[in-house]
């Protein structure tokens, strides 16, 4: 087949030759056609299936707007389904399927749907799978989700790489149409920032459309000069192929642009989509206006369009949409394409026009005052039945019909900040009310300005206003344009219909739905869109709509603006996920943040745990083990025994200095910190405004005016947050400055028997660090390695001899090397997180798992911490009765009497006797390790009156797991409970 | 790079090499820049005029003003937060740059080490704006030499400092996420280069 209806003229290059197959079957196309157009040229009235019923379905528009021409693209990872074909760009090549249908689109066997129409009415799913309750997630779901729906996508990951952007401008001006393409010269000739978008690859909107002159010119030669004109602004930049999607605050717009889609696949490297986020100090909506249709019984076969797309396939790709056209329509609008299409020498076999008053048509038969009230014609309009002024009925043979029933602005983005369109009776409907976007002005037919010579008025006075806010004076000039005005009686739907007439063809929505609805009392528009799915799925009801709200409007006896609209919201038109994510997507969806031994801790064949953004060596396998308890294990015993290394810079540290620091420190920690003396650290405890603990750490006091905070690592940013908040909020007449320095420090906790041994060999001479000279809980300035600046601290989580040796980030890697060297006589061992936080439990330190949002430092056994002679954050709060019950929750230590059975972290503490639930819940492990010192498993938990129920044998309950161990409560301090260790 | 060699320990650069790495694109040059000292002096309260005075006396330029910043011989200067700069130097010369501010101002103001809290990124080229476009949402084709904005990169905070409008920027962000940060850059540097 040889594009048999392709016409002279138009706007396609016929030098391209594009080949592309649908369905499998080869066609011809020509560059600057769409899908649409190039199977339009070739004689292919048939598109697809309806999502419900299985109708045929062909070409319904020839704009972003499309609800049935519906196809999947390529294949493989780049299968993209419900693409529409009137924006699908012909590339050579391209491979498009119908959806929705089998075993072929001609013949589709799910179209028995349609004989069963009067059973699958709207609300049909909620009324009739609501029993056996248990059916509807394993049968009636799935069997609806296959039987109904549109494409599929393929499962495969999609290989390209979609971006995001940036842009600011003075002035965006949305559509490039005759309103946007005049508000652009004016803006950009005044030297504005002008950011140009519009979802066509075309500018030029509908000049490219119509066959009026501007300024003495073809429209689409006029939009091509001015296009040429912007193009050589250096202060105006031109977006095709980009859709703003939505309006956001703050003058924030979101636009897709489309930078690949056009071709089979992206160059290597170049994004397929990029979603701009454009800052916009002023925004001219020129978003043009969608044409409605009329419904009447079966208005939905192949062939039957709206008359603005016939008109655009004519006069801009050079295409007739049959042979023979007949026009259906309630305006002039109607006429211009008879008109139109006559001139092309397409035959026109009847104007049907429901205005008695129609104007005449020169050289076709007008029936005025008539209505088209059926169609025929299986997989394409064959013909259409009329009734005429004087009530005959009369078949009229066409295998297209072109129907307008108007325009409505597309007022969309007005909406987006829930502003409500309002209703203008010239034009029988919506335009922009008066509560815009800030900074947001509308321009053209979307401000329901529907002339050419309206447009590029209103949209270069638009662009003289919005710039004159901004202080740049702008001059309009707009060239002689047609200037017709809008002369239409509104016709929504032929009542007299016998057969279903369809409001919403993406989702076979019916007028007999709309009365089903308003018979069942889903009268409120939005109860009506989501009975009946009307204006649902990827159109979003641009051309079913208003056709929904007039028929509702009939049936309650209101008007249209009493009836009322849903709300707009964003995405103006689909937007891929791709788009959304960006590059954000596998292990780029976040940023990571490597410790200072990273490098080498993956050169040691560390296993690595992701704590937020970090990520730390959990343990160091070596060769032989086979099971992460066997590294975990002898990391800790290893450490025990002798030294172990463990990288720790992930802790926050937050420098702290000022006259008041002191005074401040004491402040947001619960414990007291004004007397803590230079050279030492101190364990500190924050608390919530409302008393519950949230975090602890240390903080080391260098200078009477400079301490170093330390957070977990968990809470490094919300410590740091809270402080400031304190600090400039709370208490501003303190004189105290804070700094994040967590980054600048690579830090290593050195802990064991022989870890003074170890950082005697680093540290140089002439600091003592002898247990006398640096005891327990010291910290100081030293240097290292022949003179390295560090700093040193005296502390330990581990419960052994210990230290944490801080030096600048840079030399982290060096100095994990050097430790492991020089650590080589005492059997040193690198430790990760497993082995740390097995430490920890035996030491009985609370961590995250404790601190986790509901405890107390009371419940942490931490109580008398909570200085009462000081005003601090949190302490008035924590003595509320309720958080001092006397059984309240204490830290336990759990351990099985049993050894061979394992404590479970989330098991509830129950009697050894008695029931188990909810009632009778006496506590619950909120950490639990295997413990090779102990060699047994063990437990921290929190306990009502745990304190004083030491010895006693409980049980814990998992009833999640069905495990059920006995246990006994013990301190929770399983190692060194007096700190011998630390103080050697 | 820096004065490593007189101590046992070997330094790094933030992406993990014993030299900076540098990316050449058409259009785009990115830069790993580790030699620059950095340090934070926040004003005392009370102090601020006494601490910027000592500051210029110092770095023989004037602290700068929000969204600013100001290089004098041997020094730059970007302003950080209200009456909060960060000061940067040679690190050959300056490896102790945090004791001889701190000498410098004293009491009136607070000076803390930052230098290995950041990695930098030295960034040039004819598309160094179309580059930025996809990486933080700064008006970055409106920046004029030596404004300074704080802005996010591929989720990671940085400083963008505007070191020739549109032709060469510096970015800052932590050190810890430097890969991160420069696989983003040089993936946007790839695309720009493309057009």
């Amino acid at each position: 087949m040889k594009q048999v209806n392709r016409l002279s003229g138009g706007l396609v290059d016929r030098d391209q030759v594009l080949g592309f197959t649908f369905d499998g079957k080869r066609y011809e196309g020509h560059g600057g056609d769409t899908l649409a157009s190039a199977l339009l040229a070739n004689g292919v009235r048939l598109m697809g299936r309806s999502f419900k019923y299985h109708r045929p379905r062909g070409v319904m528009t020839a704009g972003s707007e499309e609800p049935d021409a519906l196809v999947e693209l390529r294949s493989g990872g780049r299968q993209e389904p419900n693409t529409r074909a009137t924006v699908a760009e012909l590339f050579d090549g391209m491979q498009a399927r119908s959806q929705n249908r089998w075993p072929s689109l001609r013949h589709d066997m799910m179209a028995v749907n349609d004989r069963l129409s009067n059973f699958l009415t709207a609300g049909f799913y909620y009324k009739t799978f609501m029993w056996p309750k248990a059916f509807w997630e394993k049968l009636y779901e799935p069997t609806i989700r296959h039987a109904a729906g549109l494409g599929r996508v393929s499962g495969e990951d999609d290989p390209d790489v979609y971006d995001k952007g940036f842009l600011h401008c003075d002035l965006l001006i949305i559509g490039a149409g005759p309103a946007g393409l005049s508000a652009a010269l004016t803006a950009g000739r005044a030297g504005a920032r002008v950011i140009l978008a519009d979802e066509d690859f075309a500018f030029g909107g509908r000049l490219n459309a119509e066959m009026f002159e501007v300024g003495g010119e073809a429209g689409s030669d006029w939009a091509k000069a001015a296009v040429a004109e912007l193009a050589s602004m250096g202060n105006v930049r031109l977006m095709a192929r980009t859709t703003v999607v939505g309006a956001f605050d703050h003058g924030v717009y979101g636009a897709v642009e489309r930078v690949a889609d056009h071709v089979a696949a992206p160059v290597e490297g170049q994004p397929r989509q990029v979603f701009w986020r454009i800052t916009s100090k002023r925004a001219l909506l020129c978003a043009g206006a969608t044409e409605r249709p009329i419904a009447f019984a079966n208005n939905d076969r192949p062939g039957i369009m709206m008359a603005s797309a016939v008109r655009s396939f004519a006069n801009r790709w050079a295409v007739a949409a049959h042979e023979t056209v007949a026009v259906f329509t309630n305006n002039d609008d109607g006429h211009r394409t008879a008109a139109d299409l006559i001139a092309k020498g397409v035959r026109v076999t009847a104007v049907i026009d429901t205005r008695a008053d129609a104007p005449a048509v020169e050289g076709a038969e007008l029936f005025a005052g008539a209505q088209v009230i059926d169609s025929r014609g299986r997989l394409g309009l064959e013909s259409v039945r009329i009734r005429t002024a004087q009530g005959f009925t009369r078949d009229i043979v066409c295998g297209a019909l072109a129907v307008s029933g108007g325009w409505n602005p597309n007022v969309h983005l007005t909406c987006h900040q829930r502003g409500r369109p309002q209703w203008d009776e010239t034009l029988a409907a919506f335009v922009p009310g008066p509560d815009l976007p800030v900074g947001m002005l509308v321009a053209g037919a979307a401000s329901g300005v529907l002339s050419t010579e309206g447009a590029l008025r209103t949209g270069a006075e638009g662009a003289v206003a919005v710039l004159a806010d901004l202080g740049i004076a702008a001059t309009a000039a707009v060239p002689q344009a047609e200037d017709a005005p809008v002369d239409l009686t509104p016709f929504w739907h032929v009542s007299e219909s016998k057969g279903r007439a369809w409001i919403d063809m993406q989702n076979d929505v019916t007028v007999k739905d709309i009365k089903l609805a308003h018979q069942e009392n889903f009268v409120s528009v939005e109860h009506l869109k989501r009975y009946t799915t009307l204006g649902m799925a990827t159109d979003q009801g641009k051309t079913s709509n208003m056709g929904g709200l007039a028929v509702m409007a009939e049936l309650t006896g209101k008007s249209i603006p009493e009836t009322g609209t849903t709300m707009f919201r964003p995405p103006y038109t689909p937007v891929s996920f791709g788009a959304l994510a960006g590059r954000a997507v596998g292990k780029h969806f976040h940023p990571v943040r490597e410790t200072p031994s990273h490098n080498w801790a993956t050169e040691r064949g560390a296993v690595f745990v992701e704590v937020g953004d970090w990520l730390r060596a959990q343990w160091f396998p070596q060769p032989g083990e086979t099971h992460w308890r066997q590294s975990v294990d002898r990391e800790v015993l290893a450490t025990r025994r002798s030294v172990g290394v463990c990288d720790v810079t992930t802790l926050g540290k937050i420098d702290v200095q000022g006259a008041d620091a002191a005074e401040f420190l004491n402040k947001v920690y619960a414990n007291a910190f004004a007397k803590l003396p230079v050279g030492k650290v101190r364990y500190g405890l924050m608390l919530r405004e409302d008393g519950i603990a949230y975090d602890d750490g240390t903080a080391a006091r260098f200078a009477e005016d400079h301490f170093v905070v330390t957070t977990t690592t968990a809470n490094a940013v919300l410590v740091y947050r809270q402080m400031e908040f304190a600090r400039q909020c709370l208490w501003p007449d303190l004189d105290v400055q804070l700094i994040s320095t967590t980054e600048a420090w690579a830090q290593y906790a050195v802990a064991g028997p022989n870890s003074r041994k170890l950082l005697e060999k680093i540290v140089d001479p002439r600091f003592d660090i002898s247990n006398e000279a640096f005891p327990f809980m010291a910290c100081g300035e030293v240097t290292i390695c022949g003179g390295l600046r560090a700093r040193l601290f005296r502390i330990s989580f581990s419960g052994e001899l210990a230290y944490e040796i801080a030096v600048p980030t840079r030399y982290g890697d060096a100095m994990i090397r050097a430790l492991m060297d020089e650590g080589e006589a005492f059997d040193v061992v690198p430790y990760g997180t497993e082995a740390l936080g097995v430490m920890r439990i035996e030491k009985g330190h609370a961590a995250g798992n404790e601190l986790n949002g509901t405890t107390t430092a009371l419940n942490l056994g931490m109580g008398r911490m909570v200085s009462k002679k000081k005003d601090c954050i949190g302490n008035t709060l924590s003595e509320r009765a309720g958080l001092n019950m006397a059984d309240a929750l204490k830290l336990v230590g759990v351990k099985p009497v049993d050894a061979t059975q394992a404590v479970k972290a989330g098991g509830h503490l129950m009697a050894k006797e008695g029931p188990v639930d909810a009632a009778h819940d006496q506590g619950y492990v909120t950490s639990a390790a295997y413990s090779p010192i102990l060699e047994s498993s063990i437990g921290l938990a929190l306990l009502k009156n745990g304190a004083a129920r030491l010895g006693e044998v409980m049980r814990i309950a998992n009833p999640l797991e069905g495990d059920d161990v006995e246990v006994e409560i013990v301190s929770a301090h399983f190692v060194d409970p007096d700190g011998e260790k630390l103080r050697v | 790079m820096g004065r490593s060699c007189v101590y046992k320990l070997k330094a790094m650069t933030a992406l993990g090499g014993t030299k900076p790495r540098v990316d050449v694109f058409a259009g785009v040059k990115i830069s790993e820049n580790p030699d620059r000292a950095l340090v934070s002096v926040s004003a005392r309260q009370g102090h601020e005029t006494v601490c910027r005075e000592r500051a210029r006396a110092f770095l023989g330029v004037d602290l700068p003003a929000p969204a600013r910043a100001a290089s004098s011989e041997g020094f730059g200067v970007l302003w950080i937060g209200p009456d909060a700069w960060m000061v940067e130097a040679d690190h050959t010369r300056h490896e102790l740059l945090a004791s001889e501010i701190k000498t410098a101002v004293a009491d009136a103001g607070s000076v803390v080490e930052q230098t290995d809290g950041w990695c930098r990124f030295e960034v040039e080229g004819s598309k160094v704006c179309d580059l930025f476009e996809r990486l933080c949402n700064v008006d970055v084709q409106a920046m004029l030499g030596d404004a300074v904005v704080r802005t996010s990169i591929h989720h990671v905070g940085c400083y963008l400092w505007c070191r020739e409008a549109g032709a060469a920027f510096t970015v800052m962000g932590p050190r810890s996420s430097a890969a991160s940060l420069h696989h983003a850059l040089i993936e946007s540097a790839g695309v720009v280069s493309l057009d």
